[in-house]
């Protein structure tokens, strides 16, 4: 019996037993599913932490140096403890690495602060206040919308400017024009001069809700003790320059901190593969758990297969007799019963394969996670599905193929 | 009148061209946990081309048996048997199904109808296994239902078909290869007279157009239509008659 046939007696098969059917079709389906859903977030999370998270946060060829990482995932507290021991990066700190550094780099000095934004009698809460010195805005790829940015001149003699995310804007001044008003920030007015592009938010966090004022302004007092800063940002012209970069920013760096060779750093470069370090964590413990669930509904959805088929022999014994004494070898009957628990999985697989497309849709618009459907997985699950059928099929098929025709036709 | 004693075959021979199937001291014993039955202790039978058998015998007496041997459905314990000249007591499992598809048509008691499948669809199965495309199964299968006059009656289930005409389908599953034997084990067991008398009708073309037909049946007046009856009793053969014609 040809392969296509089997298959259309089995989808007969499967039709005229439905509930039956729609049992033994659950395992597979969740496993198909889960497969996907979870593929679709792995897949979309991580092409958003290379892309727009690297890039958001650090820029390409961009490197910080700070005094502990920004991310890290499962730091024990001991180190944790240790980090906050580091001395504090200086500005004399960050006026020789950028002086050390040869190469043709732009480098910005970043501090950051949760505050307060009023004007008038409007509040703006839970903004974060970044002290920076005018390249910050080139480094972090921030196109001002209306006004302009702060001036080197500005950021040296610490006017009191101040560039609005645009979520500040629109909490404080509505509709109305921001420029030139002035905003209280620590009981310190401020003139604003900039509005910066509409920046989107990065899963669930906005990015929109900050104010940009130069370094030395008074907010220094808010954002660090005098003489400290956060990070500063270097960002080279490629990846060659930036590693070069980051050589000349350590070497200077141990020297003013007098390291001795078998010390290790006691502050950080952090680029943003440390980032998708973080994540890469992250996603290793995804990798675990999620072929452990994909793998466990699978055998579960197997094992449930295998036991539909079996009744199903027993049930069909005397159709197996009958079809045997009209001339069906064994293989024919082995491959009737394969055919119809990997045409069960396929159909499971198919509506896995639905559902997991509708879970990447449902995530998508309901939580902050950005999912993306990978070819790859549905591949794999209509792969691992109708396998999985055939492999649940072989001993209950095997079955069939060797029932005596007599034995088979005489039961009742 | 009784047969003039058959033609004698040793072992080592093959038999005559026109003699369809022939079984030399065939045995066939089953091992029931250390007690042996003995269903057929020795059983030597010729029938020509185009004969009409009836097989009979008390209940016991190994008819089944017999005819699940010459249906190549069993395999005997001990003997020869050997179809269009060929021995197939030899033969590997694939063999005896594909002589099953191909050179025999079996007609059972209870029909063994697919409950599911329509009249059509259940005539077709052995050309399944015989390997044809659908269009030519479907003309086959088609042909076989009209022979047997259930030309109306092919996108039925069993369920919405009388006992007489699921037997007819079954005639037809059982023609549509083109058999060279038709075997048919109590066909009218399970029918009323008027039905067994329309089975009968059905049997008697068959026949008449060149068809072998061996039959078990319990009815005299069933056997009657035979032209040969071979009666059996505790596995062997007890009496082989020929009516006159
Ligand atoms: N599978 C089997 N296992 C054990 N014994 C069997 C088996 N099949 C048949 N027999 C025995 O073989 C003998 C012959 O059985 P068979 O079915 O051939 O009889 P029969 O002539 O067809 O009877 P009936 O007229 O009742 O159908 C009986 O004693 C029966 O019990
Ligand atoms: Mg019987």
């Amino acid at each position: 019996m040809p392969v296509l046939e089997a298959f259309r007696l089995a989808l007969l098969t499967i039709r005229a037993q439905k509930l039956k059917s729609g049992f033994s079709l659950i395992g597979v389906f969740i496993g198909v599913a889960s497969l996907i859903g979870a593929w679709s977030i792995v897949n979309g999370v991580n092409r958003y932490m290379t892309v727009k998270f690297a890039q958001t946060l650090y820029g390409v060829n961009t490197f910080q140096l700070r005094r502990r990482p920004m991310f890290a995932a499962n730091v024990p507290d001991s180190v944790w403890r240790a980090w906050r021991r580091r001395p504090r990066i200086k500005f004399g700190d960050a006026e020789a690495v950028t002086a050390a550094i040869s190469g043709p780099v732009v480098t910005a000095w970043a501090s950051d602060e949760n505050v307060s934004v009023f004007y008038g009698n409007k509040e703006a809460r839970d903004i974060q206040l970044t002290a920076a010195s005018e390249r910050y805005f080139d480094i972090k790829n921030l196109r001002i919308a209306a006004g302009r940015a702060f001036t080197a001149q500005e950021n040296r003699s610490g006017v009191p400017v101040a560039v609005l995310g645009e979520a500040v804007a629109k909490r404080l001044f509505s509709d109305r024009n921001p420029l030139n008003h002035s905003v209280r920030i620590g009981g310190i007015g401020y003139r604003v001069i900039g509005v910066v592009e509409h920046q989107g938010s990065l899963l669930d966090f906005p990015l929109d809700r900050f104010v940009v004022v130069p370094a030395q302004s008074p907010a220094q007092s808010l954002v660090n003790p005098p003489g400290v800063l956060d990070a500063l940002l270097v960002k080279a012209p490629s990846e060659e320059a930036m590693r070069d970069a980051i050589q000349e920013a350590e070497g200077v760096m141990r020297g003013r901190r007098h390291l001795r060779p078998t010390q290790d750093n006691n502050f950080v470069l952090e680029t943003s593969e440390g980032v998708q370090r973080f994540w890469a964590g992250i996603n290793r413990i995804l990798m675990v758990v999620l072929p452990g669930v994909v793998i466990v509904s699978l055998v579960i959805g197997g094992v449930v297969i295998m036991n539909i088929m079996l009744m199903s022999v027993t049930e069909r014994t005397r159709e197996i007799g009958l079809r045997k004494s009209l001339g069906a070898r064994r293989r024919d009957v082995l491959r009737q019963f394969l055919a119809e628990s990997a045409a069960i999985a396929s159909v499971g697989a198919g509506f896995g394969i639905l559902a997991g497309v509708g879970l990447t849709v449902l995530i998508n618009a309901v939580s902050p996670l950005p999912a993306k459907l990978s070819p790859a997985s549905v591949v794999l699950g209509v792969l691992m599905g109708t396998g999985v059928g055939v492999v649940a099929g072989v001993y209950p098929a095997s079955r069939a193929a060797r029932l005596d025709p007599i034995a088979a036709l005489r039961q009742e | 009148m009784t047969l003039p004693a058959p033609q004698p075959f040793r072992t080592g021979d093959a038999p005559l061209p026109e003699i369809i199937i022939l079984t030399h001291k065939l045995t066939r014993e089953y091992d029931m946990g250390g007690e042996v039955v003995r269903a057929l202790q020795g059983v030597s039978l010729q029938i020509k081309h185009n004969e009409y058998v009836a097989v009979m015998g008390p209940s016991g007496s190994g008819k089944s048996t017999l005819m699940n041997l010459i249906g190549c459905l069993d395999t005997p314990t001990s003997g020869e048997y050997w179809l269009n000249s060929q021995q197939v007591s030899e033969l590997d499992d694939d063999a005896l199904a594909r002589i099953r598809n191909k050179e025999i048509g079996f007609v059972f008691q209870t029909f063994n109808l697919l409950p599911r499948a329509t009249a059509l669809h259940n005539v077709e199965l052995p050309l399944i296994y015989a390997g044809l495309g659908a269009r030519e199964r479907r003309d086959r299968a088609a042909q076989a239902l009209e022979r047997v006059g259930l030309g109306d009656r092919m996108a039925h289930r069993p369920n919405e078909l009388s006992g007489g005409q699921r037997q007819r389908v079954a005639i037809a599953r059982a023609l549509v290869n083109r058999p060279s034997i038709l075997l048919a084990d109590e066909p009218t067991g399970n029918l009323d007279s008027t039905t067994s008398g329309e089975i009968m009708g059905v049997f008697r073309t068959l026949h008449g157009e060149g068809q072998t037909i061996v039959m078990v049946t319990h009815e005299h007046d069933i056997a009657a239509h035979a032209a040969r009856v071979v009666t059996l009793r505790d596995g062997v053969i007890a009496t082989d008659q020929r009516r006159a014609a």
